[in-house]
């Protein structure tokens, strides 16, 4: 069974969100690249883009499918993980770390205690997994 | 559309194998398989450099004998039976009057009055009505897909690996021959034949034996690497290698001739279904040919996404995905005959981008000799 880190928070689109100040680190979690597969590319937005949550961030490409990301919270993105245009295995390898997509600005700081906690998103995908 | 439970979805004999061996599975056609174990790029990888096995029990299997089987293959099949020796297979075309495809099959000659047929997994049951429907040769005709169990070991290691199993010489089959023989104590027909692009064997055997067989497969190929391969990979691994998938590059509109298929259709070898549609279509030309692509960028062209060409919409996408081996993006399309030389521009339309890519000629990869 994953473990999913429990200082970050999570999305039942399954991105996860780590909080530095009022930046927010975001990826995707590990339950989304196992149903995803190999990853072969990742869509970024551009530095600079204004989301709102909710909105599509980017995508994730496998193998067999595409799957889009969003934005878990408002703000802006200020960073993008260069690392994965010329590794996108590493969002299988280790997706909660290393493989995070982008960094973005807070509008608003408390959407971040809106989303599910690790107790939450695990206990939501383990439903998901027993009724599939 | 709510999925059918699991429970209503065929099995094949290893069903239980896959799951315990963690594989992810899927719907496909009907039946609950396993797309994938370790990986799709892993198994892609493994069949070409080591082996892969593959359960492919789903496929279809008709047989026909008697004194007018023969006449009966003929008389729907493009490709040219009667040139089949015993132990000789060819890749062929089940044809509708119009000259497209019902389905596309390997036809096997066991003697001169008994043919097995290996058809699509979802044709099985049209592809033997079809055939029913055109038997005016009194030939016996058998639906034999729940008898069969079908294997394929696939990779430049298959031969070593098989050959630690049995005593039949496998050296002494050519691609596209077979000889009946004991594999780990089950008997099976054993094909030189596959769906991958590399060398291999596709084993035919009773369902009972095929749980014994894939563990001794595994284990005999063990140290040189074999891997358990889901649908998954057998997809990329045909299309990279310029193999055609009924419902994307063929289907009931499509004729040999488009499908740049014309070697298995002989006209000369006497009538058959759809022979006078081809004869029509050769003589007033195609207006679309299967051509072959490369994205120019990191975009992944998909099944279905628009073509164009000189910024007019010319067709669809047939099959696209990425080439674990080759590390391109690559597909295959109908294209208008002015946009089918290798070099042409193109532009695949990926969810409202427009995306460079261009004509490349089939097969993308082909193995060394």
């Amino acid at each position: 069974m994953a473990t999913y880190p429990t200082d970050y928070r999570y999305t039942r689109e399954h991105e996860w969100v780590s909080v530095k100040d009022d930046i927010a680190t975001i990826g995707i979690t590990d339950y989304a690249q196992h149903e995803l597969g190999d990853v072969v590319f990742v869509g970024m937005p551009e530095v600079g883009t204004a989301l709102k949550a909710g909105q599509t961030l980017g995508s994730v490409e496998s193998v067999k499918t595409m799957s889009d990301i969003y934005a878990p919270v408002s703000g802006s993105v200020v960073e993008i993980n260069s690392e994965l245009a010329n590794a996108p295995e590493k969002i299988n390898q280790d997706p909660h770390g290393a493989a995070w997509l982008v960094r973005m600005k807070l509008a608003d700081a408390t959407e971040v205690s809106t989303l599910l906690d690790a107790a939450a998103y695990q206990a939501f995908v383990a439903e998901k997994d027993s009724s599939a | 559309m709510t999925a059918p439970p699991t429970t209503q979805l065929r099995k094949t004999a290893l069903n239980s194998t896959h799951r315990r061996l963690g594989a992810k599975m899927v719907n496909f056609g009907g039946w609950d398989m396993p797309i994938e174990y370790s990986g799709i790029i892993s198994e892609h990888m493994a069949t070409r450099t080591a082996a892969g096995l593959f359960d492919v029990s789903h496929m279809g299997e008709i047989e026909v004998r008697g004194g007018g089987a023969l006449a009966l293959v003929q008389s729907v099949t493009s490709n040219n039976a009667a040139k089949l020796a015993d132990g000789h297979a060819q890749y062929s075309g089940l044809l509708n009057d119009r000259g497209g495809f019902v389905d596309d099959l390997l036809v096997h000659r066991i003697s001169r009055s008994h043919y097995l047929l290996c058809v699509n997994a979802g044709n099985q049951d049209g592809d033997f009505e079809y055939i029913r429907a055109h038997n005016q040769f009194a030939a016996e005709l058998e639906n034999a897909g729940p008898r069969y169990s079908q294997l394929a070991l696939q990779g430049p290691k298959a031969l070593e690996i098989l050959s630690r199993l049995t005593a039949t010489q496998l050296g002494a089959l050519r691609y596209y021959q077979f000889a009946f023989g004991d594999v780990s104590g089950a008997r099976c027909l054993i094909a030189r034949t596959g769906y991958t692009g590399e060398d291999g064997f596709e084993l035919y055997l009773a369902p009972e034996h095929s749980e014994t067989l894939w563990a001794a497969l595994l284990d005999a190929g063990q140290s040189a690497g074999i891997k358990p391969c889901g649908l998954g990979a057998r997809n990329t691994l045909r299309l990279e290698a310029g193999m055609r998938l009924y419902g994307h590059e063929l289907d009931e509109t499509t004729t040999v001739w488009e499908a740049d298929l014309g070697w298995i259709c002989k006209l000369d070898k006497g009538d058959f279904v759809g022979r006078q549609a081809l004869v029509d279509q050769k003589a007033r030309g195609i207006e679309r040919v299967l051509v072959g692509f490369e994205m120019s960028d990191r975009q992944i062209a998909r099944d279905a996404c628009g073509v164009s060409h000189d910024g007019v919409v010319v067709g669809r996408v047939t099959s696209g995905s990425p080439a674990p081996f080759l590390k391109k993006n690559i597909g295959m399309a109908y294209v208008p005959l002015a946009a089918r030389a290798a070099g042409t521009r193109i532009e695949i339309d990926i969810r409202g981008t427009r995306a460079p890519a261009q004509i490349v000629p089939l097969p993308f990869y082909k193995r060394g000799k």
